[in-house]
């Protein structure tokens, strides 16, 4: 647990001292959604309409920019090594790297949320599920997007090659995180879209990490 | 200079051995059939030419990579089935410094502490800092030290993390003359306290207890 802490301590740490590369996902994800219903002009109704899904997709797009960070240079530097000879789990250190990612591209963008949504017209309830939906998403796109980084790893051109593999696993997390804001917004029921997210979310916690550390580890040999 | 290094239980069964190790990197066999064994208080110098497989052997014996065939033993047990117990024990230190760039030496030093499970008192780790000569360079990025000085940082990562199995690939790279006799004293304390190490060195070394391997 310890190492844990210190794992996700370290990895902060470090984001602060190189604030630019974070900074650079969050503007990403900002302008991108801001430049919808600037080029699209103040139709409230398209906007709308199409507000969860271009939320989410940019949710995904600035998911991805900071995941080639996630490994990369634990592994240039010979961090990872050090870690996998750690006395303790090297799983539990992987699934310390990956919520330190999450604090720092997931989060944030479930608190931008609300702001992102005003430009499209959302109302209260649709930000607030929104907001719960991207609670439950972000996670599922952080710890299914170490899988893509982990096996990447040393690979030349990896980012794209990464970028292929794990944008169809966010499908699922896509349809169902934009189906709840979509539901709500039109008056549907919205447990169902919940339900199957809290599925993903629940399955990937519990293989990811482990798969994510092999693949680490088979990178390293 | 404080006595951090403590002994380790002087038990006969403290031995790294290899049996029949086979090598192979891409299509090339770098060596078969290799046995070797390393005793408490003893040091083996692994010599050969570049690419002759002195890093790949160092990796074999941590367990990073597993051997074509053959296996790696620690105290008669096989390291690939006592990983956690093993790796308590262990201390590797590859040509990369995996040290990072923009923490200081102070808190690379305690991270590390935290990763190997140990605990260190602020008074341990600033006095191992000093021994090695970074007296007023703590809290400096590692950026900011020279190649020689994030050596330094190594050699007190080594003195504080209470490993009783150094494995070293090429410690003495980049290292002025005093700090190789530094180098060397930390091995021969380490030694004297039970250790034993596994290094690799292009240099000519004088530690006590120092056997050789010619790969």
């Amino acid at each position: 647990m310890n190492a844990f802490i210190a794992i996700v301590h370290r990895d902060l740490l470090l984001v602060m001292r190189r604030k630019s590369e974070v900074l650079t996902a969050l503007f990403f994800f900002v302008i991108v959604t801001s430049l919808f219903p600037l080029g699209i002009g103040a139709d409230t109704a398209l906007l709308r309409k199409i507000a969860p899904g271009v939320i989410w997709v940019a949710a995904l797009l600035s998911t991805l920019l900071g995941l080639q960070r996630m490994f990369a240079a634990d592994y240039a530097d010979g961090t990872l090594e050090q870690l996998i000879l750690s006395p303790n789990s090297f799983t539990a250190l992987v699934f310390g790297k990956i919520f330190a990612h999450w604090l720092v591209c997931g989060l944030p963008l479930v608190l931008l949320a609300p702001v992102i949504g005003i430009q499209f017209d959302l109302d209260a309830q649709s930000l607030k599920v929104l907001m719960a939906a991207l609670l439950l998403g972000t996670p599922v796109l952080s710890l299914l997007g170490s899988i893509g980084a982990a096996l990447t790893l040393g690979v030349r051109g990896g980012s794209v090659l990464m970028s292929l593999l794990i944008l169809p696993l966010y499908i699922p997390v896509l349809i169902f995180g934009a189906g709840a804001v979509y539901a709500s917004s039109v008056g549907l029921d919205i447990t169902g879209h919940f339900s199957l997210l809290g599925a993903l979310f629940i399955l990937a916690l519990a293989f990811v990490p482990w798969v994510s550390a092999n693949a680490v580890k088979i990178a390293i040999e | 200079m404080t006595a951090i290094n403590s002994s380790f239980p002087a038990s006969s069964a403290s031995v790294l051995e290899a049996r029949a190790l086979t090598c192979i990197r891409g299509e090339r066999e770098l060596f078969s059939g290799l046995d070797l064994q390393v005793f408490a208080g003893q040091c083996l110098h692994i010599r050969g030419e570049n690419g002759v497989g002195k890093t790949s052997l160092l990796r074999l014996l941590t367990g990073l990579t597993s051997p074509e065939s053959g296996e790696v033993l620690w105290s008669g047990h096989s390291i690939k089935e006592e990983a956690s117990e093993y790796h308590n024990k262990l201390l590797f230190l590859g040509h990369r410094d995996a040290l990072k760039e923009d923490l200081s030496a102070i808190e690379n030093l305690r991270l590390y502490a935290a990763i190997d499970g140990i605990t260190l008192s602020e008074q341990d780790a600033f006095a191992s800092l000093w021994r090695f000569g970074l007296k007023g360079r703590e809290d400096l990025p590692v950026n900011c030290l020279s190649a020689g000085q994030k050596k330094r940082v190594l050699m007190a990562r080594m003195l504080t993390r209470g490993a009783q199995v150094w494995i070293l690939d090429e410690p003495f790279n980049a290292l002025d003359t005093h700090a190789v006799q530094e180098l060397q004293d930390l091995i021969a304390e380490h030694l004297r306290g039970n250790g034993l190490v596994v290094l690799t060195s292009h240099q000519p070394l004088a530690i006590p207890g120092l056997r050789v391997l010619d790969l």
